[in-house]
């Protein structure tokens, strides 16, 4: 199955035939209009808004909004609040996706050198995990880890230690969540590279005498490039922007905003303190960061000579 | 393949399954404590001496879930949000990843360049202009607020996605079709579409799961009308930071994860192959 999909297929010029005006048009239409309404329209609002003074006064109160140019990006600037936050959020999110990567690429490989009753095993509790709503997984995390009831301080003899009491350990906590939940998308995908792999290249490695490690680093690594950009780029966009996790697991933030990320800072901001313009600006500084991030991207896969 | 894995000496084939079976178990397990914690009784539950087994099940977590108001009905309006993505999403980037792949035209790679940046967006980040927007088409406390930005959403991937399941049906066979007197309508509809279905699969897994799943919006959009709340927040409402009701919880967690799973469960195989796909193309 896995292999018929990564199957070779030459890639094809499209049909040059239909160079036909505006019937693709017709086609993009319900796309276009759905994703310039939705996606286009608020990316161009949330910019708006925050050069704008916009509270709780203007939104319910009638007052008359207010141009402040630079004045709420300075503001956010010289917060401090929002240095610890922006600096938490780049390495928490660099921890989830190293951690999320490692034990992807290692399960991935394990995969390949069982049976198949493991295997299916592995391939039943990874696909469990990845299926679990984020909500879920984050209350059923607290509960493994609760001080009172849960079973991991019972077994590691922690007493009643508080794991989301601490800064590190709440992220810790939340860490392995992510973890948990998103390995699954890489393992899986991996796997599929790497049974796509012609069996006689490892063949030859293996008859060269290379050592399992050598292997995927100089054969397998190489030639699974696309994918582990692709695996990659995709952890670093979906731990940048973990929401739900922090929100559920650490109670909107934790203790004093310690365990804030930008999203959840954003969203408080914006909702808890009625600052619209603020929380918009805040956005409008991960929008950028993501962007970055995608340049990067566009970059590699041109570089690879994919085709569009 | 066969050669490499006979070089390995058996125990350490040994080993490695071994430890693929315990990962496996700890992978499971918080499931596994999530479905015993909802069968557990009140008294077993909240004990300091937390056992991996029950004796005693019992369906008290889950009366107290469905008894709490409305339950049902968040229920559906769940399956209401996410079946609605599934289908628009699906309809919609079908129609678009046809014309990106089997027309040439000015701004294509463009667009498609486009498409690949949307799907970096942070949704998290629009929340603020999605509600102002809500708010000015009436749309907020009712399962549109959900129901359209999640399509928005979910459109860039799947067109991407399904742009490679499109662009693998040979050009040959549309020629073929056309000779035989077919419509483009029926081409579309009788041909391709069954052909790119596999495609369709893996991509609704997506859609479904993000529109499942989705706590930000409807904590957001939905603020006042409590009967047009889903799941997520009806989950939380047995989860009060100080005071969670841990049994409540684990049952409507249950609750919410099941139809997921079984979804996941039956696209599993497709899933694989259409991702693989994907990430070919």
């Amino acid at each position: 199955m896995e292999r018929r999909a990564i199957s070779t297929t030459t890639p094809r010029k499209p049909g040059r035939r239909n160079r036909a005006g505006w019937t693709p048009w017709l086609y993009l239409a319900p796309a276009l209009v759905v994703l310039g309404g939705l996606l286009v329209y608020p990316i161009y609002q949330l910019g708006l808004i925050s050069f704008f003074h916009y509270t709780q006064a203007q939104v319910s109160g009638g007052e008359p909004t207010t141009f402040e140019g630079f004045g709420n990006y300075s503001a956010l600037f010289s917060d401090p609040e929002f240095w610890q936050v922006l600096l938490a959020t780049v390495v928490f999110a660099a921890g989830c996706v190293v951690s999320t990567l490692a034990v992807g690429c290692a399960l991935a490989v394990l995969l390949t050198r069982v049976r198949a009753v493991p295997r299916l095993a592995l391939m039943l509790a990874a696909l469990g995990a990845w299926a679990t709503p984020a909500v879920t997984g984050s209350t059923v995390w607290l509960f493994l880890f609760d001080p009172d009831f849960g079973p991991v301080n019972r077994i590691l003899g922690l007493g009643d230690h508080s794991w989301t009491y601490g800064r590190i350990s709440a992220f810790f906590l939340v860490l392995l969540e992510v973890v948990w939940c998103s390995f699954p998308f890489v393992m899986v995908t991996v796997y599929a590279g790497i049974r796509a792999v012609p069996a006689e290249v490892l063949e030859a490695a293996a008859l060269d005498g290379a050592s399992q490690w050598r292997i995927w680093r100089s054969v397998l690594a190489p030639m699974l490039r696309p994918i582990l950009t692709v695996v990659t780029i995709q952890s670093v966009i979906w731990d940048f922007k973990v929401f739900t996790q922090i929100y559920v697991m650490t109670n909107g933030g934790g203790i004093a905003g310690q365990n804030l990320v930008l999203n959840v800072y954003a969203y408080q901001q914006a909702f808890a303190s009625s600052q619209y313009s603020l929380g918009s600006a805040i956005g409008v500084v991960m929008l950028l960061m993501l962007l970055a991030v995608t340049l990067v991207y566009l970059r590699l896969l041109r570089r690879q000579g994919e085709e569009l | 393949m066969n050669l490499v894995r006979a070089q390995l000496q058996r125990p350490w084939r040994l080993a490695a399954e071994l430890s693929a079976l315990l990962v496996a178990v700890v992978v499971a397990f918080p499931l596994y404590w999530m479905v015993l914690g909802a069968f557990k009784p009140a008294g077993e539950i909240e004990s300091s001496e937390p056992r991996p087994w029950t004796l005693a099940p019992s369906l008290d977590s889950f009366r107290r879930v469905f008894g709490q108001q409305d339950f049902g009905r968040y229920f559906v309006n769940s399956l209401v949000v996410a079946g609605s993505v599934v289908i628009a999403s699906a309809l919609i980037a079908f129609l678009a990843a046809i014309a990106v792949t089997r027309f040439r035209f000015r701004f294509r790679t463009t667009l498609l360049i486009m498409f690949l940046v949307a799907q970096m967006v942070p949704v998290e980040a629009l929340t603020i202009p999605l509600f102002f927007l809500m708010r000015d088409f009436d749309q907020l406390n009712t399962l549109g607020s959900l129901i359209l930005p999640h399509i928005a959403f979910s459109l860039p991937f799947a067109i991407w996605m399904l742009r490679g399941f499109v662009k693998a049906v040979p050009d040959a066979l549309e020629e073929a079709a056309y000779m035989d007197g077919a419509s483009r309508a029926r081409f579309l509809w009788q041909i391709l579409f069954p052909l790119v279905f596999p495609g369709l699969v893996a991509t609704s897994v997506f859609s479904f799961i993000s529109a499942w799943n989705d706590f930000l919006f409807a904590k957001s959009f939905i603020i006042s009308d409590t009967s047009q709340s889903t799941l997520p927040m009806a989950l939380l409402v047995f989860f009060k930071p100080d005071e969670p009701d841990w049994g409540g919880v684990m049952a409507a967690s249950t609750v919410m994860t099941i139809p997921v799973l079984v979804f996941f469960v039956l696209v599993q195989r497709r899933l694989v192959s259409g991702l693989g796909g994907a990430v070919k193309d």
